[in-house]
């Protein structure tokens, strides 16, 4: 792209949820991909090829939310029909055992977008690497980016603050991810989907009002009606902050990865394990917040409670999740034992 | 005269799903036209549609398939067998 965001031949997974985001990337990756494939064009003394030649998937992930997710997944059937892109869907059942409205009916209706974000992250990544690819596009656009500044000023989230803005991420031990909508407004989005008369899921998740998110957006378009420029110059804020590696600890950690399951961590049980050994011991707060004291609590007994906690869960200590290393290139999913 | 009005992008959902219809009005302008829908087709949370008589933002609109902010916005004078698309933004990623 533009920005030099991939290299030619890259293998590249599109996160494809059926909004109009995500299916706007999808139709305009394919659509570049195409006209550019082997293109050549004279350029002043040389020949210079010019083209994608990207190798693209679609990447979807099954939430198990009924009434939201199964309808979404329809979209994106449809949407690969239509590109003609290989598909892969990754189920929070298949990957995990406990699939959101499991979660739900465990612990309610607090909290449980922080199972579903840390869970998705980890899910396309599990995804990436069955697929082999090189690099994953997600379709954030600048007004979700300008929102994710403001939220993360609001929380005082200095770590995530610069981090939000990058067109593709830094971090060498994942697949890359990249944004190639960053610049791109929601109206953009919304008026090309129109247009083209693309084929989009518009239905708010069942299980998220996301009212933190909701409000920082109502504020960004109030500001966006007195000052145009307003999301940009949002953007530009995000990216100007420079923080230094006393008040960023991310930027000091030495990156690990899990025991238990081989992902990325900073320390010894990765967030989704950690979640995973709360649900399946009836323990759900376990991995949410401030909750240093209530894991290390929990993890130190870890060893001699095993078999108490058998009252309703799944086993303790014999989690489900596949180790990462054991990921390969088009594996498909261990099934439940 | 009669002027056709589509809802996409989530916002039918603030009319029960529906997606096109048509309303009949006097001479008027976009201004009274969306408090005519706001009075007389929205079926559930109107507030997500007007607040102080103006558009909640997130909505944006077509007139004849023109950006309305190329068209004088609610100052715009409705003509007979036009058509306006109403598309909310907020919904879904
Ligand atoms: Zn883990
Ligand atoms: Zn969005």
């Amino acid at each position: 792209m533009f920005l030099k965001l991939n290299e030619i031949g890259d293998k590249i997974a599109i996160a494809a949820s059926g909004g109009k985001d995500s299916t706007v990337l999808a139709h305009i990756m394919k659509l570049l991909n195409e006209r550019y494939l082997n293109r050549k064009i004279f350029f002043h003394w040389l020949l210079q090829r010019y083209d994608y030649g990207l190798d693209l998937f679609l990447l979807s992930i099954d939430e198990g939310i009924s009434g939201y997710r199964d309808d979404s997944l329809e979209t994106v059937k449809r949407n690969q029909l239509e590109y003609q892109l290989p598909l892969k869907i990754l189920s929070y059942k298949d990957l995990y055992d406990w699939s959101m409205d499991d979660i739900v009916k465990e612990i309610g209706r607090k909290n449980n977008c922080t199972f579903c974000g840390v869970f998705r992250r980890q899910a396309l990544d599990r995804g990436a690497v069955m697929l082999g690819v090189d690099q994953i596009v997600t379709g954030h656009n600048a007004d979700d980016i300008a929102e994710t500044v403001l939220m993360n000023i609001l929380r005082g989230d200095i770590a995530r603050l610069q981090r939000c803005t990058f067109i593709k991420t830094k971090s060498e031990e994942t697949i890359p991810r990249s944004k190639p909508f960053k610049y791109t407004y929601e109206k953009e989005i919304v008026m090309y989907a129109y247009f083209k008369k693309l084929d989009y899921f518009s239905t708010e998740c069942i299980y998220s009002p996301n009212a933190y998110r909701g409000h920082a957006r109502v504020f960004l378009k109030d500001l966006e009606a007195i000052r145009p420029s307003t999301i940009l110059d949002i953007i530009h804020s995000g990216e100007a902050f420079e923080t230094s590696a006393e008040s960023n600890p991310t930027n000091v950690t030495v990156p690990g990865v899990c025991n238990r399951c081989g992902y990325m961590s900073s320390r010894d049980l990765c967030k989704a394990c950690l979640l995973l050994e709360g649900l399946n011991r009836g323990l759900p707060k376990l991995g949410i917040g401030n909750t240093e004291k209530l894991r290390k609590k929990h993890l130190d007994e870890k060893e001699k409670s095993i078999g108490e906690y058998s009252s309703s869960k799944r086993t303790p200590g014999n989690p489900f999740i596949q180790n990462f290393n054991d990921l390969k290139l088009g594996s498909d999913l261990k099934k439940p034992l | 005269m009669k002027i056709n009005l589509e809802f996409s992008g989530g916002l039918e959902l603030l009319f029960d799903g529906l997606k096109q219809t048509s309303v009949v009005v006097e001479d008027s302008s976009l201004k009274n036209l969306f408090k005519k829908i706001e009075s007389e087709l929205i079926t559930q949370n109107k507030e997500l549609f007007l607040k102080d008589e103006k558009l909640r933002p997130g909505i944006l609109v077509l007139i004849n398939e023109s950006d309305w902010e190329l068209e004088g916005q609610y100052d715009y004078q409705l003509k007979d067998e036009d058509t306006i698309v109403l598309i909310s933004t907020l919904h879904g990623g």
